[in-house]
């Protein structure tokens, strides 16, 4: 039974990794009704930024502050350049235009800040907490915690952000319908550069947890495949159903890889495992039979 | 008619077809390398190596016995249908003359095996790609050289004996490998060596591509095996590295293979890579004296391939250089059979390469003793060594803790006789009679 919760809670600490990840897509589709294929490439080279600016010498803080201005600029060079020729275009375009996104900034990073995979030291060691260990025997990581109350705070900025404050209000009418917006006078381009400007903040944070774990390199975009089932269990709109999607997805993928391989050898014989590759999206493809909004996403009414 | 134009046609006349001989005495290598994209790190440094021992000849010894090498480059992205393409482009460049291709991809060196073949140019896999290619007598063309996945995996099994006191039985062995057909091929190894040391066997696949092993790793606590066997990729290196820090597994009980091994593999994971080991067959540094030469000479003549001159020395360079060194051999051996000074044909090259002779005395000859094993190849052994060493991470640098290290061969290579008459018989393909070669 140990074992059990072991398994149970790293995979819930795992879990918040990819809600950190998930977060970015919640924040573009959110604002913009997008889903933005590019959003684990901006992790990468948000990442990339960071490691980049402290081998020209910057501290940690400054290279923190320096890549958040890079991602900043980034956000409001894609909303010139990008998005304002696609408004009122249907969301198709606009996700093609973020493939074509995803593709330059997979090219431009590593010509801007060397592709050689680099360690990014935060100072928070990835070793088990003395004291679980020894009195629970259970592997608890003193990482993964930091990094849960990360994305904790994260999402409860951003639900604060969007909830209450008139931006985030003006994010959500432009989401809703972009011509309705502009109708009102809600300035679209500014919304967009800073919901850009704030996806970037949000790849930021994950890229430097991510980077920090398994180091900083060109594998930063794959992480972009762990989220994408986390959306589609919390909903493409909810800021904490990224949370409670990655909460699922990491606890029950890390039980399915302990405990089914050993079922299916008994059934089939030979060797079965690494099946949480494919298992939390089989998981997501049954939910979507149930409940196509997700948990948290917003039901979409059509009236005829 | 004057003598002296008569002599300036003449001399004109000579001077084209000088230039027409030299043109033709040029060796080229098609290169379908990678050097942006997801493994693009690897691909630089390995590239590097590769084409600045090529042009060390060149500036050297004015190439091999007074032909020019000449290369071309194609980038691949570590992508097969692009490394098709670029192999259809280069070889008509190649038709002419060719030396060994490197491709640096199992997936792009089984793509091309057919067609290499029916093109009659050498396909070289040095550590890599289809490994009953060993025997030549179904795969004239293709050559798994220097040690395949599963005598490496061999040779890490003795090792880890014999740092467990020379006797395996009842001992425990995790195989922790990437859930590919690259981390499948030495299944088939590990469990021969198994059933003959009598130790237990746990295989742990992990999903590509290996950025999250929290399961596996906390399943390997509970196993608490002796060692663990590591074939790993990509992130997935750096991620293990992490995740048996995060579960208190010592790392110095962990071999790699040599996709495991390289500076790129361990920097990343910081310090928990520190005591991390893993197979290699060319050690690293510029102590070895062709390396230090190499930057003299070639970068001393403003011709150096790398950008960032501080991977000059690390594993992958090495391991460019080693794969260039053993070209540049065969092309020697090529020439001995069919005249001194003259480009050899990608046949011509094929035969080199099933006929090399590379002893410790010639290596230490050119300078690069350690960057390879010794080498014989013949038809029905396209391996040549199988030999590897074990190399250490001590946080900063990789130094070798071991000799060479030689696989199994009576228990290994029967599996790959046994997979390659498999395929031919699927193929068709009527096996060359091996004792009539030569």
């Amino acid at each position: 039974m140990n074992f059990f919760f072991e398994v149970l809670i790293g995979g819930l600490l795992s879990g918040v990794m990819y809600a950190l990840v998930a977060l970015g897509f919640v924040m573009i589709y959110k604002a913009s009704g997008v889903f933005n294929f590019a959003q684990g490439a901006m992790v990468y080279l948000a990442a990339l930024a960071v490691v980049g600016c402290m081998e020209m010498g910057a501290p940690l803080w400054l290279a923190v502050i320096l890549a958040f201005a890079i991602m900043t600029l980034f956000g409001i060079a894609t909303e010139k350049f990008v998005l304002r020729k696609l408004v009122n275009q249907p969301p198709i375009a606009l996700f093609m235009a973020t493939i074509g996104l995803a593709f330059f900034i997979e090219g431009l990073a590593p010509l801007l800040f060397g592709s050689q995979p680099r360690a990014l030291d935060l100072g928070i060691v990835d070793e088990p907490i003395a004291w679980v260990l020894d009195n629970w025997n259970m592997v608890i990581s003193k990482f993964d915690l930091v990094a849960a109350a990360v994305a904790s705070l994260l999402v409860a900025t951003l639900a604060l952000f969007f909830q209450y404050t008139r931006v985030g209000r003006a994010l959500r009418a432009v989401a809703d319908d972009h011509q309705a917006a502009l109708s009102i006078g809600i300035p679209l381009q500014h919304i967009w550069a800073i919901v850009w400007g704030v996806a970037g903040f949000v790849a930021l944070v994950a890229g430097m947890m991510w980077g920090a774990r398994n180091g900083v390199q060109f594998a930063l975009t794959f992480t972009a495949l762990k989220a994408l089932p986390v959306l589609i269990l919390g909903g493409f709109t909810s800021v904490p159903g990224a949370i409670v999607g990655g909460l699922i997805i990491g606890a029950s993928e890390k039980l399915a890889e302990i405990y089914i391989p050993p079922v299916l050898q008994d059934l089939f014989g030979g060797s079965f495992g690494g099946i949480e590759g494919w298992f939390p999206y089989v998981l997501a493809l049954l939910f979507l039979l149930v409940r196509p909004e997700g948990l948290f996403g917003e039901k979409h009414i059509d009236r005829v | 008619m004057s003598r002296k134009p008569a002599f300036a046609v003449a001399a004109l006349s000579l001077s084209l077809l000088a230039q027409g001989v030299l043109a033709a005495e040029e060796q080229f290598f098609p290169i379908p390398s990678y050097r942006v994209g997801p493994y693009g790190a690897n691909g630089q440094s390995f590239y590097g190596g590769f084409i600045d021992y090529l042009n060390y000849v060149n500036l050297k010894e004015k190439g091999v016995n007074g032909v020019q090498l000449t290369w071309e480059e194609c980038e691949t992205e570590y992508n097969n249908a692009k490394g098709v393409e670029c192999y259809e482009r280069l070889k008509g460049k190649a038709a002419k003359s060719s030396g060994p291709i490197h491709t640096m991809s199992t997936g792009i060196s089984y793509a091309l095996i057919d067609k290499t073949a029916q093109d009659k140019l050498p396909l070289a896999m040095m550590g890599y790609g289809r490994t009953d290619a060993v025997d030549g007598s179904v795969f004239p063309y293709a050559f798994p050289l220097v040690t395949t996945y599963q005598m490496q995996a061999s040779a890490v099994v003795r090792f880890v004996k014999d740092k467990l006191g020379g006797n395996l039985a009842g001992k425990k062995i995790v195989y922790l490998y990437h859930d590919s057909a690259y981390g499948k091929e030495a299944i088939v190894a590990m469990e021969a060596e198994a059933a003959l040391n009598k130790f237990a066997l746990v295989q742990i696949p992990v999903a590509h591509p290996g950025n999250e092993q929290g399961a596996q790793w906390l399943r390997i606590r509970q196993e608490k095996p002796d060692f663990v066997v590591f074939w790993g990729w990509g992130v997935m290196n750096q991620t293990a590295l992490k995740a048996a820090q995060k579960v208190g597994y010592p790392r110095d009980k962990m071999v790699g293979s040599w996709w495991t091994g390289s500076e790129e593999d361990v920097i990343p994971a910081g310090d928990a890579a520190r005591g991390y080991m893993a197979a290699t067959w060319n050690v690293a540094g510029k102590q070895v004296p062709v390396i230090a030469d190499i930057e003299k000479v070639v970068y001393g003549a403003g011709k150096g391939n790398l950008q960032d001159r501080s991977k000059i020395g690390s594993v992958l360079y090495n391991r460019g250089v080693s794969a260039a060194v053993l070209s540049v051999e065969a092309l020697r051996r090529g020439q001995e059979k069919f005249g001194k000074g003259r480009a050899l044909t990608g046949e011509q090259t094929r035969w080199a390469l099933e006929n090399l002779d590379i002893s410790e005395a010639r290596l230490k000859q050119i300078g690069a003793t350690d960057l390879l094993p010794e080498i014989r190849t013949s038809c029905a052994n396209h391996e040549g060594s199988g030999k590897v060493k074990i190399q250490q991470w001590d946080g900063a640098k990789w130094g070798p803790v071991s000799g060479w290290i030689e696989g199994n061969k009576a228990l290994i290579h029967p599996l790959f006789q046994a997979s390659a008459k498999q395929y031919a018989k699927e193929k068709g393909i009527t096996p060359r009679d091996c004792s009539k070669e030569k």
